[in-house]
């Protein structure tokens, strides 16, 4: 059971109020008209499914309804931080952490983690 | 039938099991019954490698070896061979599935499942006992009514049945319409059922073994080596750069690390799915009922257990154990339907890691590196097609090109938005 940590609320809340909502930093194409086929699959379905440390969106769906982040260890699911949306996460040492947010290198992640 | 008891060259011969083997052994104390599969070396050099020991990859191997005559195959597995999903999923087998491209796919399947233990010479335990997906409201019978005429156009068994009809085939299912969310009715495929899980695994490794291939296990691909955009081997932790001329990847949840290796991306996303086992109890259940709206599903094993599963994770997690919220969800489903086994004991709770495709249904596809072929994404229903899978996939490795009833489930569909929509259709939502 996770304990995670609503932002807004700023409370420790349980596993149960909550809905994971996937990948979080995905920003919404800003011009869709000209966007290829290619590109529309990539935005709608591929997702960097990490091994390791991965931030993902989740929603307070029984508490303030607000979405935020969350940087998880989908292996050893330890919750690294939880922060609001709009907001940056400072990469650690141990994250090699891209500008989508993820883990970019399953390589590293996955030699390194096993 | 043909059994696998052809040896390839430089293999013994492999004796068949029979009645009169088991009365023999019972004479020489059960001491003297043959290996069921070789241990072997890796060769430098195979013409084609599959990543993945589970009853998906063996059965690739198995059909290869019999039906396109490779013999220089290997599987390798980097733990012990259905050591994966394939020990650990509910073993219901069943093809009522909506859309025509999925319907051949696991229509095939059970094609062969009805053979299998004769193919195979391996008592697989495929019990055909039947399915029951029950409707809790209108919708959902209107489902069902859909998803069985279009299973019957296809040539599938199935039936629609009322409350009445249900509580027939289960007695001790609450179809009484005084619950929170009553038994309306259920879509019924007789031929439906279960099978031994581990036995599929044993039975294709011992069959792919006779004909000659090497089961390698406890051997972890680390990399895959590429060389001018073709795939040319396999890098292992513990014996080196494999070589092969094609490779078939089957590794379910780490698919998307395999795909890491080669350079591309796949558009799944790895969740847990559990399932739980109870202690033994008196026969109470001779089919497998499962349910979408209240989100469970239960059958009864040999040994008198009560299998049952339920939904996964919502979120990625490759830590092969559920959550407990899932299991609170699941034991109420399961109470709902069946409220006097509320004082069972559960034995065992276990986590498989399952991958899903953004349409719920596997991709079996060449991939965009030449000599590279996955079969993944078999998300949470992956044990029903087991031999229908390695069928197809066997024969896309061999001829390098899908079949038709392999083609509609290839890697591009997510960008030509031909997507199969079996999400909505499968007799349990996930």
């Amino acid at each position: 059971m996770f304990l995670i940590h609503c932002p807004y609320c700023e409370e420790h809340r349980e596993e149960e109020e909550f809905h994971a909502a996937g990948q979080a930093h995905l920003p919404r194409p800003l011009d869709p008209d000209s966007m290829t086929d290619e590109q529309w699959g990539d935005y709608l379905f591929y997702r960097k499914n990490t091994r390791g440390e991965y931030r993902e969106l989740w929603v307070h769906a029984a508490g303030c309804g607000k979405y935020f982040n969350v940087s998880r260890n989908t292996q050893t699911y330890e919750i690294y931080a939880t922060y609001k949306t709009g907001e940056v996460l400072e990469s650690t040492s141990q994250m090699s952490v891209g500008p989508t947010g993820s883990v970019l290198n399953y390589r590293t992640a996955d030699k390194e983690g096993s | 039938m043909a059994t696998p008891t052809r040896s390839a060259p430089g293999i013994p011969r492999m004796s068949r099991f029979s009645g009169f083997g088991l009365i023999k052994q019972a004479y020489r104390h059960q001491e003297h019954w043959q290996r069921m599969w070789r241990n072997p070396k890796p060769k430098k050099h195979y013409d084609i490698v599959i990543v993945g020991g589970g009853g998906h990859g063996l059965a690739t191997a198995f059909y290869l070896a019999k039906m396109h005559d490779k013999v220089n195959i290997a599987v390798i597995e980097k733990g012990w061979i259905g050591g994966g999903n394939t020990g650990r999923n509910t073993t219901i087998v069943r093809s009522n599935y909506l859309w025509d491209e999925a319907a051949h796919l696991y229509e095939h399947a059970m094609k062969l499942w009805e053979g299998l233990s004769q193919e195979l010479n391996y008592n697989v335990m495929f019990s055909q006992r039947g399915v029951l997906n029950l409707g809790h409201n209108l919708q959902d019978m209107r489902d069902i009514e859909r998803r069985v005429n279009a299973n019957r156009l296809n040539g599938i068994d199935g039936e629609v049945l009322d409350a009445q009809q249900c509580a027939q085939i289960v007695p001790i299912m609450d179809c009484s319409g005084s619950t929170r969310y009553p038994v309306l009715g259920a879509s019924w495929q007789p031929r439906a059922g279960v099978a031994r899980h581990d036995a599929v695994a044993w039975g294709f490794a011992r069959g792919a073994d006779s004909y000659g291939v090497d089961i390698i296990q406890q051997t972890e691909v680390t990399d895959i080596v590429i060389e001018d955009g073709a795939a040319v081997g396999v890098q292992t932790a513990q014996h080196g750069v494999i070589k092969a001329d094609r490779i078939g990847c089957v590794t379910a949840g780490n698919s998307g690390v395999l795909a890491g290796y080669a350079g591309f991306e796949l558009p799944i996303e790895s969740h847990p799915l559990q399932a739980y086992v109870s202690e033994p109890i008196k026969p109470i259940l001779d089919t497998v009922v499962m349910s979408n709206a209240v989100h469970g599903y239960m059958s009864q094993s040999d040994k008198g257990d009560l299998v049952i599963g339920a939904g996964i994770d919502g979120y990625v997690g490759y830590g092969q154990r559920g959550s407990f919220p899932v299991i609170e969800h699941t034991m109420h489903a399961i109470l709902e339907l069946f409220p006097q086994v509320s004082r069972v004991h559960m034995n065992r709770q276990w986590g498989g890691i399952v991958d899903t495709t953004p349409d719920a249904c596997p991709i079996i596809s060449k991939t965009p590196v030449e000599n590279l072929f996955f079969n993944c994404g078999w998300g949470t229903g992956g044990f029903k097609a087991t031999p229908g899978s390695g069928h197809v996939f066997a024969d896309l490795l061999a001829k390098g090109e899908p079949n038709a009833i392999a083609k509609p489930f290839n890697y591009w569909r997510f960008r030509d938005g031909s997507l199969i929509d079996e999400h909505g259709a499968a007799g349990v939502a996930h």
